[in-house]
């Protein structure tokens, strides 16, 4: 259970120190620490990021979903498939999906012509591929479970009875 | 020639925390522990069920004490969750706010002259209610070593047996403090010998943390001369939707409905139906909001320890009552008027709260966790200069 309330803690905020997760869920600090240690070393927790609001920055990114359809020989998995995109750096996300298409794939890049150029000549001759669909990022309104926006909406009375 | 109010207007002073609202409106960078409110919305179906009965153009009034299904869904959730069993048809009424429900029993049961106990520090509407009511307050002061529970002793120290009604809140507002059966058990006894009326505000009912909330109108000889008081504001999430209610028996119900009916009519449409959803569709998000809420208990709590500021464990609603610093030589009133000024942070100074907060301060956790922390950074570097 003190896992579980670890892993909800840090996935709201990866930020929060030994000691705030030791207060916040009443176990002592060095459970806490040995709990982390034990998630990591186990591969339940996979790594640490930001989540960031590119528009906020003057800088240009492009992120761009991207709908795969394959088709499977004896010799080939999605598993294989899966590993071969996996590795590209471009590739940010990679899930098997259900549905009208096969691979739900995540892909970022710095301008539409890189990311553009990196599914036309790296993904698309992939021979097991049969089509990609691209949908460009647009607006991101929330990512892992945070929304974007000013954020400043507490319209309470600063003191209430 | 101008409109005077009437005396027992005057009598009522303006209340406490507004010098402080006041000053904390003045600038932009205050961070708000003095909010009794909650900072997460009203849960999404609740909201689309009032937006749903506004579509269908569902915008008259309902019947003087609520809608009849709300009024079962009351019903069912009082039953379920606290054991206490009411007919939806006679013993229960709809207000808008618990506050309304409060008011109404005040007007409903107190006579000029009665004198009215109550277990403080407590919700600072209460006395005014007495005293717009023409009653007496009588203050039975809970203290912090007995982790701000109402006892026996305490209201016969204060003369309680002699009064008409006592008003009591568990989970508390303003200390956190929550009532056991075991403890509750000789208040009952206490109430049926000395033939007391009894108001308990358990709006914070579900923001109980450790055990379950026990209601005093469950014990023997309660049921008939208990009023309980609850709403949807906290729980919920639905402060600005104003709805409560009073479950009690028909008699009581009737004469609070004979004034509501003149005064309110009927709570708010709109509001009656995010309720109704709110109490069967929203057990899940109470849930979610309940846990935030014990985190940062047990976050904000181990704070205070840590900066000096002694703090008993509150086991309920959303509020701690820390001390002030024992290296603080004046009220909690300048405490926390000048914890505002130089730091930036609002807390609610104890007294308003009657006799018993003196020397503490009302700290609600009902601010993201971020905040919070920069809050008691705040605090901790403020203790530290002094």
């Amino acid at each position: 259970m003190s896992q579980r309330e670890v892993l909800e803690l840090l996935r709201e905020n990866a930020r929060y120190d030994v000691a705030d997760i030791a207060r916040m869920t009443g176990l002592d600090a060095d459970e806490v620490e040995a709990t982390i240690e034990e998630l990591e070393s186990a591969g339940v927790i996979r790594g640490y990021r930001a989540v960031v609001d590119w528009d906020k920055l003057e800088r240009e990114r492009v992120r761009a979903e991207v709908e795969l359809n394959v088709t499977l020989d004896r010799e080939t998995s999605y598993g294989d498939i899966a590993s071969r995109l996996a590795k590209f750096p471009e590739v940010k996300a990679l899930r098997l999906v259900s549905g009208d298409y096969d691979f739900d794939m995540e892909v970022e890049g710095d301008s539409i012509r890189e990311v553009s150029q990196f599914i036309s000549e790296k993904v698309a001759p992939v021979p097991e591929i049969t089509q990609t669909v691209t949908h460009y990022v647009m607006t991101s309104y929330k990512e892992s479970g945070i929304e974007f926006g000013d954020g400043d909406d507490d319209d309470r009375l600063s003191i209430s009875p | 020639m101008t409109i005077e109010p009437a005396r027992r207007v005057q009598a009522v002073p303006p209340s406490g925390i507004r010098k402080f609202f006041e000053i904390a409106e003045e600038r932009d960078d205050v961070i708000s522990l003095g909010v009794g409110e909650p900072d997460f919305s009203t849960p999404w179906a609740a909201r689309d069920a009032a937006i749903a009965s506004l579509e269908r153009g569902r915008t008259s009034y309902t019947a003087n004490r609520g809608m009849r299904e709300l009024r079962e869904a009351i019903a069912a959730y009082s039953r379920e969750r606290f054991d206490l069993a009411y007919d939806p048809d006679e013993e229960i009424i709809v207000t808008a706010g618990a506050s309304e429900a409060v008011d109404l029993a005040f007007r409903a049961f107190v006579n000029p002259g009665d004198t009215v106990a109550i277990a403080q520090p407590a919700y600072i509407s209460y006395e005014p209610g007495v005293l717009f009511a023409g009653g007496e307050v009588l203050p039975v002061v809970t203290r912090e070593e007995d982790e701000f529970r109402l006892t026996v002793d305490a209201l016969e120290t204060a003369g309680a047996a002699d009064a008409d009604v006592l008003v009591m809140c568990y989970p508390n507002n303003p200390t956190g403090a929550v009532m056991t059966r075991a403890e509750l058990e000789p208040i009952a006894e206490f109430a049926v010998s000395h033939d007391l009326t009894v108001f308990t505000d358990e709006i914070y009912a579900e923001l109980t943390y450790e055990g379950e909330h026990t209601s005093i109108a469950t014990f023997d000889g309660m049921r008939e001369r208990t009023v309980v008081f609850n709403g949807f504001s906290k729980a919920y999430a639905m402060t600005g939707l104003r709805l409560g209610y009073a479950l009690a028996p028909a008699t009581a119900i009737g004469a609070m409905n004979r004034i509501h009916q003149y005064g309110m009519l009927s709570a708010p449409t709109t509001a009656q139906y995010a309720a109704l959803e709110a109490l069967t569709a929203c057990d899940d998000d109470v849930e979610e909001m309940v846990a935030q809420y014990d985190r940062r208990r047990r976050f904000v709590r181990s704070r205070f320890e840590e900066i000096g500021m002694p703090c008993f464990e509150a086991r309920g609603a959303f509020y701690l009552f820390p001390e002030v610093p024992p290296n603080w030589a004046g009220t909690a009133d300048e405490f926390a008027e000048s914890l505002l000024r130089e730091q930036g942070v609002a807390v609610v100074p104890g007294d308003v709260f009657g006799e018993g907060g003196e020397g503490h301060l009302r700290v609600s956790y009902a601010t993201g966790l971020e905040e919070l922390r920069e809050a008691l950074r705040r605090i901790e570097a403020f203790v530290g200069e002094l």
